[in-house]
């Protein structure tokens, strides 16, 4: 399965792309905000889109918002992995339709729960 | 400092006011008009004084503030030889602090993704040779196998010496590597001295300005609070996440919140 892992960081890019490898997922690709991966997404057959929030250039929020409003994307499932942690944001986050959300610092068991969770509820 | 020049300021130019102003009705009572007229243009003169030393006490104020800003006057256009102002010196230290975490961050998983597999092989290796070892133990094995387990274990032997010592590198690497956080935080602190000391400047700054407004009589709205913050708009980690209403303190409180919403 493919998976794009969003985030101005490249240290948190990395860290999500190792537990995400331990949990089996391999074919993970990068960017580091919405402007850059949206044209990805657009083009390539993504099946997973774990973002952050805060980001220059286009924001995960914002990036999620145009995901949704794309109806060859509507459908993807997105976890959002940030450090906001306003109860303002993560209602924003659920109306504009994400899928899990996950407050930085997090743990490995975490990650891997809300994954399952998003997949079991997609699969079924 | 400067404040109680403008005060003394001020208050002259209150009690010229003042005598202007009974001369100017002793004037009127006489109907001696032409000099009535001459005190008003006066009291205009008195006035434009007064908000002209103002404003150049306001100025001279501002240019002090600004010189304990530790700015720049040209941020971006340095001599050279010359020492960079304290706030451009604070930027490259915040940089500074972004490049420290981040390289410490790569090695630190360089040095696991190093380690990962060589404990990850020996244990794969220690398995099958326990698996052999116990049929050795229960006599199941032929000779010609009890001499392939001979050699096996001689050679795991030797990976596991080779192993343990990889290992043992790659942790001491990772403790090493942990020095950033000493670092950093010494310029961190630095920084937030710097800030302090700004704070205070600022302050001072605005009690001079507000004085000259009171003095001068200038008197504008209330700029409101910020009305373009939106609620959602993004801040980074939250540093007092404990002592705010409107901010989730953990992955359960952000459980909570999607499942009251039906998530």
């Amino acid at each position: 399965m493919k998976i794009l892992i969003v985030d101005d960081f490249s240290t948190m890019r990395r860290i999500i792309k190792n537990l995400l490898r331990d949990l089996g997922f391999t074919n993970t690709h990068e960017a580091d905000d919405g402007v850059t991966a949206l044209p990805m997404l657009r083009s390539g057959d993504f099946a997973f889109l774990v973002t952050d929030w805060n980001m220059p250039g286009m924001t995960g929020i914002n990036l999620l918002k145009e995901v949704r409003a794309d109806p060859k994307l509507a459908s993807l499932p997105v976890l959002m992995v940030t450090a906001e942690a306003k109860r303002d944001q993560i209602i924003e986050a659920a109306q504009a339709g994400v899928n899990g959300y996950v407050v930085k610092p997090f743990t490995a068991q975490v990650l891997k729960e809300k994954i399952d969770k998003i997949f079991e509820r997609v699969g079924g | 400092m400067e404040a109680p020049i403008s005060l003394r300021n001020g208050e002259q130019f209150v009690a010229e006011l003042k005598d202007c102003a009974k001369l100017l009705v002793e004037k009127l009572q006489n109907n001696n008009f032409e000099e009535a007229s001459t005190l008003i243009h006066n009291m205009y003169e008195v006035r434009d004084r007064h908000i002209f030393n103002s404003v150049g006490q306001l100025t001279r104020a501002l240019h002090s503030a600004i010189v304990n800003f530790h700015v720049d006057s040209a941020v971006h256009a340095h001599q050279p030889g010359e020492a960079p102002s304290e706030i451009s010196d604070a930027t490259d230290r915040l940089q500074f602090v972004i490049r420290m975490t981040q390289e410490a961050a790569e090695k630190t998983m360089d040095r696991v993704e190093a380690a990962a597999p060589i404990a990850m092989n020996l244990g794969r290796e220690a398995t099958i040779l326990r698996k052999e070892w116990e049929k050795m133990r229960r006599r199941e094995i032929n000779i010609s196998e009890f001499g392939d387990l001979y050699e096996r274990v001689g050679d795991f032997l030797l990976q596991m010496n080779e192993g343990a010592d990889l290992l043992s590198e790659n942790l001491q690497a990772i403790i090493l590597e942990q020095g950033f956080q000493d670092l950093t935080g010494q310029v961190l602190r630095k920084v937030i001295g710097l800030v302090t000391d700004v704070e205070c400047e600022l302050v001072n700054l605005m009690r001079i300005a507000c004085q000259v407004e009171k003095i001068t009589g200038i008197s504008h709205e209330v700029a409101e609070a910020d009305g373009n913050v939106k609620k959602t708009d993004a801040e980074g980690p939250q540093i007092h996440a404990a002592k705010r209403d409107d901010v989730v303190s953990g992955q359960d409180d952000v459980d909570d919140l999607l499942s009251s919403l039906g998530f």
